[in-house]
């Protein structure tokens, strides 16, 4: 690991230089709100931000994105014959990304990077993208990341971590792709003292955390006896099935697949879909799974929070961002869920049940 | 990377009605690239998302067997936009074929062992395609005794007819055809549901003995109180589910039960797992 001053001139400069060699994405004031966006030529990122709306998820997972295109047009040689659809995997990267952020892409590269099958969309975007991180000096009071596996100063899923010390920015260097990006930019300050900048840095941010969740039961507790706990109804009680909490979610990344046509040509895409939708499991015959809306609240709750617990011991798939939190219309919030069934122990339900 | 998005090309060469109300075809696909049919191996049990440029893609088992080379075969019932589109296809129509998905049957625990199949409406296409695996003549001897509780709603709505008289002929594999009701009066098979059949016919269960059951889910309802009475374990029960697919491999989270993917944990499992798991299929 390097360790890097960047005082705010270098700032520019390099990323001017980095522009020539990479697609530069970060975040953008829109209105009072962030966003992540390309950058424009000469664009710098606004990282004076709290948490954006949306995570930059769809850098790495567009939330809607042609896969396979085809002709229908029977005087063609290659009609109805799908083909791989270009997309573009030049160097890219995004500057400012939060740390909870970029935990979340590697939580959600479990899915899509598997021993057996791999996502060739997913996985060419990640692998052509540099995450460079901006340390968080100011969670908000939704922000639980330091007890969802993460932390304000967590470097995990990234290549660069750069702290902002006022005139000058700080950057840790973690990986070959972070060193190239730095290389790049002419980032070449080296600054053995800062070190310790960063562990008190982390402490007076860590310490300014006010929200915790306790995960420690989940792994142990019975994934039926969770399922059927008298709870759920209560949880779902005002929810919209707006899917709001899983668009917003980083760590969220289930999809749906459909096919569009225009005139004789056709594309195959892949576009974010919510198991909060009552048509996601609905069979041709009518038949659905997951019915009422008590079903699939508790599908994204036991998701999040015991079938990927079991599944990948890896922790939660939550990150502790805050935004489903935030911007539910009607305030379901997930630390409350998630003390409900880290404490929840099923003799409770008999003798509630009577 | 191979992009497992990617559908071989394929051309439908052969499609013959099944039911009497033609609401089930089977589709006799060949493959158009060489070498894509000895990337396409399967084992009976597994599923294929069959792919129609326009249209979209769904998931079918494969109703053909890994015995029977040159050609792989579907039989689709008719039930929404891309089953009655391709149910209007015509044989020399090209399409693409996604797979093989899911596990399979689990012949390594299935060999040496007698076979219960008990299957019901057009469900019965994946076990055809274990049927015929038995009964390959380089295959039989793995096994010990076939049954077969086979039933549809009426004698028209009975798939592989042709097959169904042959393998009746046989005495290596004992065939319980039974319809819900009829007014044929030549009928000589079984009239009754699936699970007081299965209850009359099928031998007990025991260490030796495996029950393959796929059908409609009030059939499997009812049938497994009865291979229980017989004395099936329920590691010694093996299904079929289906949910809505869209991937087939694991990655769009739609056919998820609890922490099993129907696409590829399963689409077969032991009614053992299936207890251990939240009731939504
Ligand atoms: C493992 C497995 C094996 C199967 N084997 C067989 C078999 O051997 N034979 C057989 O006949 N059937 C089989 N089925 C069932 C078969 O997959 C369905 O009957 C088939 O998908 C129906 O497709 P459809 O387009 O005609 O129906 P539709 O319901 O019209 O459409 C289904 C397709 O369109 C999309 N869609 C439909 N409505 C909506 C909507 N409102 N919003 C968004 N998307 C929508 C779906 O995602 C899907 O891709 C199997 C299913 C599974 C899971
Ligand atoms: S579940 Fe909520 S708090 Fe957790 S990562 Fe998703 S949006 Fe953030
Ligand atoms: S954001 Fe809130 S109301 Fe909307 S689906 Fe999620 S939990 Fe329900
Ligand atoms: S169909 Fe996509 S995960 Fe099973």
């Amino acid at each position: 690991m390097t360790l890097l001053t960047i005082d705010k001139q270098n700032w520019t400069q390099g990323l001017a230089a980095a522009a020539d060699h990479y697609r530069l994405f970060g975040p953008v004031k829109e209105k009072d709100q962030h966003r992540f966006k390309a950058l424009e030529k000469g664009q710098l990122p606004d990282l004076d931000l709290v948490n954006t709306r949306l995570s930059p998820k769809d850098l790495v997972f567009p939330q809607s994105e042609i896969m396979l295109t085809y002709s229908l047009d029977e005087s063609r040689e290659d009609h109805h014959i799908m083909k791989e659809a270009h997309t573009d995997h030049a160097p890219r990267a995004v500057v400012g990304m939060r740390p909870c952020d970029a935990r979340a892409i590697q939580l959600v590269k479990l899915n899509f990077d598997t021993p057996d099958v791999k996502d060739p969309y997913w996985l060419k975007a990640y692998e052509a993208t540099t995450f460079i991180g901006m340390a968080c000096d100011t969670p908000l009071s939704t922000c639980f990341c330091t007890s969802a596996g993460c932390g304000p100063y967590n470097a995990e899923g990234l290549d660069i971590l750069m702290m902002d010390r006022g005139g000058t920015y700080l950057a840790k260097i973690f990986t070959e792709k972070g060193k190239a990006f730095a290389d790049t930019a002419g980032w070449n300050q080296a600054t053995p003292e800062a070190a310790e900048a960063f562990v008190a840095a982390k402490e007076a941010a860590e310490a300014k955390m006010v929200s915790t969740i306790s995960t420690d039961n989940l792994a142990d507790t019975d994934l039926l006896d969770l399922h059927g706990a008298p709870f759920w109804d209560d949880i779902a009680f005002a929810c919209l099935n707006c899917g709001t909490c899983t668009f917003t979610c980083p760590t969220c990344w289930c999809f749906d697949i459909q096919d569009e046509v225009q005139g004789k040509s056709g594309v195959r895409m892949k576009n974010w879909d919510s198991c909060m939708f009552p048509i996601f499991t609905v069979h041709t015959t009518g038949h659905n799974p997951r019915d009422t809306k008590t079903q699939r609240v508790r599908q994204r709750f036991m998701h999040k929070l015991k079938y990927f617990v079991d599944k990948y011991q890896t922790g939660i798939m939550c990150v502790g961002c805050g935004r489903c939190v935030r911007q539910c219309p009607v305030n379901i919030d997930i630390r409350r869920v998630c003390e409900l069934m880290n404490s929840f122990k099923p003799a409770d339900a008999c003798v509630a049940q009577g | 990377m191979q992009n497992p998005y990617l559908p071989y090309p394929v051309r439908i060469d052969d499609i013959t009605v099944e039911a009497e109300d033609k609401s089930l075809k089977t589709f006799k696909f060949v493959f158009l690239n060489e070498g894509d049919e000895d990337q396409f191996a399967y084992r009976a049990g597994q599923f294929a998302e069959l792919s129609i440029p326009g249209k979209g893609e769904i998931p079918i088992g494969i109703a053909s067997s890994p015995v029977e080379k040159g050609f792989v075969k579907f039989t689709v019932n008719r039930a929404g936009v891309v089953t009655t589109h391709l149910h209007n296809m015509r044989a020399g129509d090209r399409m693409g074929l996604r797979g093989p998905l899911g596990n399979c049957y689990p012949w390594d625990l299935l060999e040496g062992k007698n076979i219960l199949i008990v299957g019901g409406g057009f469900a019965f296409t994946t076990l055809r395609s274990s049927i015929v695996y038995m009964l390959d003549p380089a295959n039989r001897s793995r096994f010990g005794n076939i049954d077969v509780v086979y039933g549809a709603r009426s004698p028209g709505m009975l798939l592989y007819k042709d097959e169904l008289v042959e393998w009746e002929k046989r005495d290596d594999i004992n065939m319980h055809i039974t319809v819900d009701g009829t007014d044929d009066p030549d009928w000589k098979y079984n009239i009754g549901f699936v699970p007081p059949i299965t209850e009359q016919k099928a031998p007990s269960g025991g260490a030796d003995t495996y029950a393959i059951v796929c059908g409609p889910p009030i059939m499997i309802k009812f049938t497994q109180p009865v291979l229980e009475k017989l004395g099936y374990d329920h590691d010694h029960i093996i299904m079929s589910l289906e949910n809505r697919m869209k991937c087939g491999f694991g990655m769009c989270g739609r056919c998820g039960i609890g922490k099993e993917l129907v696409c590829k944990d399963g689409p077969v499992f032991t009614l053992n797992q299936i207890n251990r798991t939240p009731r939504e299929y």
